[in-house]
């Protein structure tokens, strides 16, 4: 197992390298440069500009910038912002938490309905119930992010009147962060219907952020459970006169779950993507909002640290279904 | 009263063209202590016939018949729920592919102990007790450290054992093999084949053996059963079908065997025969 975790470690090595050449020379592809920006509408002549880009080691080689940067990411330092100085590891640690848990309760709802619906179409293969799943689970992929909000904001916040439109938690309340956890920190407060705001401003970004990996979860769940209903060791577990929950819940499922921990792991990537347009559409104040603000700025170093944080999140995630994967599969632990 | 009686069983499964018949009138009877074989080519509907019997077949097949009594209990008549009770505990069925039919995420002394645990009242203790003295029976060694390995840390051979294992768990009335030795090399098929004998005559169980080798007909069978095409061709005791095969179908089957091939060339049924003279030629 030591093994296994410390081959699993070392692929690590080139995809962050990889990751970070990627994420230092795209940003820079972008036409425009951080201290034009900074002038805005105001003319800089060209002197000054010189000036401020030789203060800002902009007028390096490029792989002069570039070693200095990865050396920085070695001893943990992602750089400053250039527009708010500030640390970015401070920022996307303060960030984080919010991105993080309007992830944790997306790929929740998504697992929650999504591993049941595709098990159910499964066993009820071809039956209504079968369609109307499949059905669904189309649509809620076809659908873009961005319409599906709006779409959502109009009906449940504008015409019932239900749900706030943007933010995390109402005006009325405020206490100083904790976890950055602001469902934990609500409860922390221990003010009167903090809580209960606060679930209610994540309702929304929650169904359009699991909408996608919810859809996809129910199809690969349906096809991996359809593929081991029809497996030998089943039909076995059928002949000892186990109750069909039992057939289904736990020797059809465990084995069709290996696919569907694979399929989970990578809609995080998946979640980190539409995590950005999930908090510009609510105005959540998340890494994805960050990001794309310090995209708008030309904001280098928050663009390549917060894009090497995100990898770094992913890569993570995609050890632990590794190790997980060795864990609900025997046959790779041994 | 006999063990397992059956009398006019037709499966059919419905397809996109339309229903296909797989099985078509097979009656047969099995007492305690007796070892039926029913042998056939692919296809012939044999592990049908008996996947109808335990209610293993998927929904698209529909089972009817004129009788399906196990021990003088109504089969069809039965809930789901109490078919289930006699399934795994007073019929039980072994496989074709041992590997195949373990499951790879348990390791088999979990797979042994759930039929205990469904079927009896027996602790967690007296269950693994029961497990181990199974493994004992079957011949594998060390019980206590294999009740913990997975059935790929196993050959197919003890895969079958512990297959064996788990079907006698509940010490069956009846005992359906399905092709038992088929996937296993000839040195285990050998051993594998003793072994049930041995454990059919200990338990006084009934015995089906569903086979395609007539080799393992002569040395195991009582009476033997001849399918062709879901129908029954034949029924007769082993030294009568081997000495004085009746139809016109047994004869070619036994002249097909390898052992009667003439020059380089295997003898094969179906450039002698047509399925009308099959038919006609059925002893039923």
């Amino acid at each position: 197992m030591l093994r296994f975790i410390l081959g699993r470690l070392a692929v690590l090595i080139p995809t962050f390298i990889g990751v970070s050449i990627i994420a230092f020379s795209f940003i820079r592809l972008l036409p425009g440069d951080p201290v034009m920006l900074m002038s805005g509408e105001r003319v800089m002549s060209p002197e000054r500009h010189a000036e401020l880009m030789n203060q800002l080691g902009l007028d390096r080689p490029m792989y002069a910038q570039y070693l200095d940067y990865l050396g920085g990411l070695l001893t943990g330092d992602f750089g400053s912002s250039i527009v708010t100085k500030r640390p970015v590891l401070d920022d996307f640690m303060q960030l984080f938490p919010a991105t993080l848990e309007l992830s944790l309760c997306a790929i929740i709802l998504a697992v929650c309905l999504g591993i049941p619906a595709g098990v159910l179409a499964a066993v009820k293969r071809g039956s209504w119930i079968d369609q109307t799943v499949m059905g669904a689970a189309l649509v809620g992929y076809s659908m873009p992010i961005f319409w599906w909000g709006l779409l959502l904001i109009i009906f449940f916040s504008g015409y019932l009147g239900w749900t706030p439109v943007s933010g995390r938690i109402s005006l009325m309340y405020f206490f100083p962060p904790v976890t950055g956890f602001m469902l934990i920190d609500s409860l922390l407060s221990g003010q009167a219907g903090a809580f209960k705001s606060a679930v209610s401003y994540l309702i929304l970004p929650t169904i359009v952020l699991a909408t996608i990996p919810l859809a996809v979860i129910a199809r690969q769940t349906r096809s991996a459970m359809l593929e081991v209903l029809g497996e030998d060791y089943v039909r076995t577990a059928r002949s000892k006169g186990l109750a069909p929950l039992r057939v289904v819940g736990v020797h059809a499922l465990r084995n069709a779950m290996i696919p569907v921990i694979t399929t989970i792991g990578l809609q995080v990537g998946v979640l980190l993507a539409g995590a950005i347009l999930t908090e510009t559409i609510f105005s959540w104040p998340g890494i994805g909002k960050w990001m794309v603000d310090s995209v708008f700025k030309r904001d280098y170093a928050v663009v390549q640290g917060g894009l090497m944080l995100i990898a770094g999140v992913i890569m993570l995630v995609n050890l632990i279904v590794d190790l997980l994967y060795g864990f609900i599969n025997p046959r790779i632990r041994h | 009263m006999s063990l397992l009686e059956i009398q006019n069983l037709v499966v059919e499964f419905q397809t996109a063209s339309g229903p296909f018949r797989a099985v078509d009138g097979v009656s047969l009877k099995v007492d305690e202590g007796e070892v039926l074989a029913i042998v056939g080519e692919s296809g012939s509907g044999k592990s049908v016939s008996m996947l109808a019997a335990m209610g293993l077949l998927p929904w698209t097949a529909k089972v009817t018949a004129d009788k399906l009594l196990f021990n003088g209990r109504d089969l069809q008549a039965m809930s789901d729920r109490d078919r289930r009770k006699i399934i795994g505990k007073e019929i039980s069925m072994i496989f074709q592919e041992p590997v195949a039919s373990l499951n790879p995420c348990f390791t088999v002394g979990y797979q042994i102990e759930e039929v205990l645990r469904v079927h009896t009242d027996l602790d967690r203790k007296a269950r693994w007790d029961r497990a181990i003295e199974l493994f004992q029976l079957v011949g594998i060694p060390n019980p206590e450290e294999r009740l913990g390995h997975y059935p790929h840390q196993m050959s197919g051979g003890q895969c079958q054992r512990v297959m064996i294992a788990t079907a006698l768990a509940c010490n069956p009335k009846l005992l359906i093999a399905d092709e038992p030795t088929t996937a296993l090399d000839v040195t285990i098929q050998k051993q594998i084949l003793d072994l049930l004998m041995k454990l059919q005559a200990e338990h006084g169980m009934g015995l089906i053996m569903i086979t395609h080798d007539m080799g393992v007909v002569a040395e195991t069978a009582d009476r033997v059963i001849v399918q062709y095409k879901g129908r029954k061709i034949e029924e007769a005791d082993v030294l009568s079908l081997f000495e004085s095969p009746k139809s016109v179908y047994t004869k070619a089957l036994l002249s097909a065997l390898p052992e009667n091939a003439v020059g380089g060339r295997l003898p094969t049924i179906t450039e002698k025969l047509t399925d009308q003279q099959i038919f006609e030629g059925a002893v039923r």
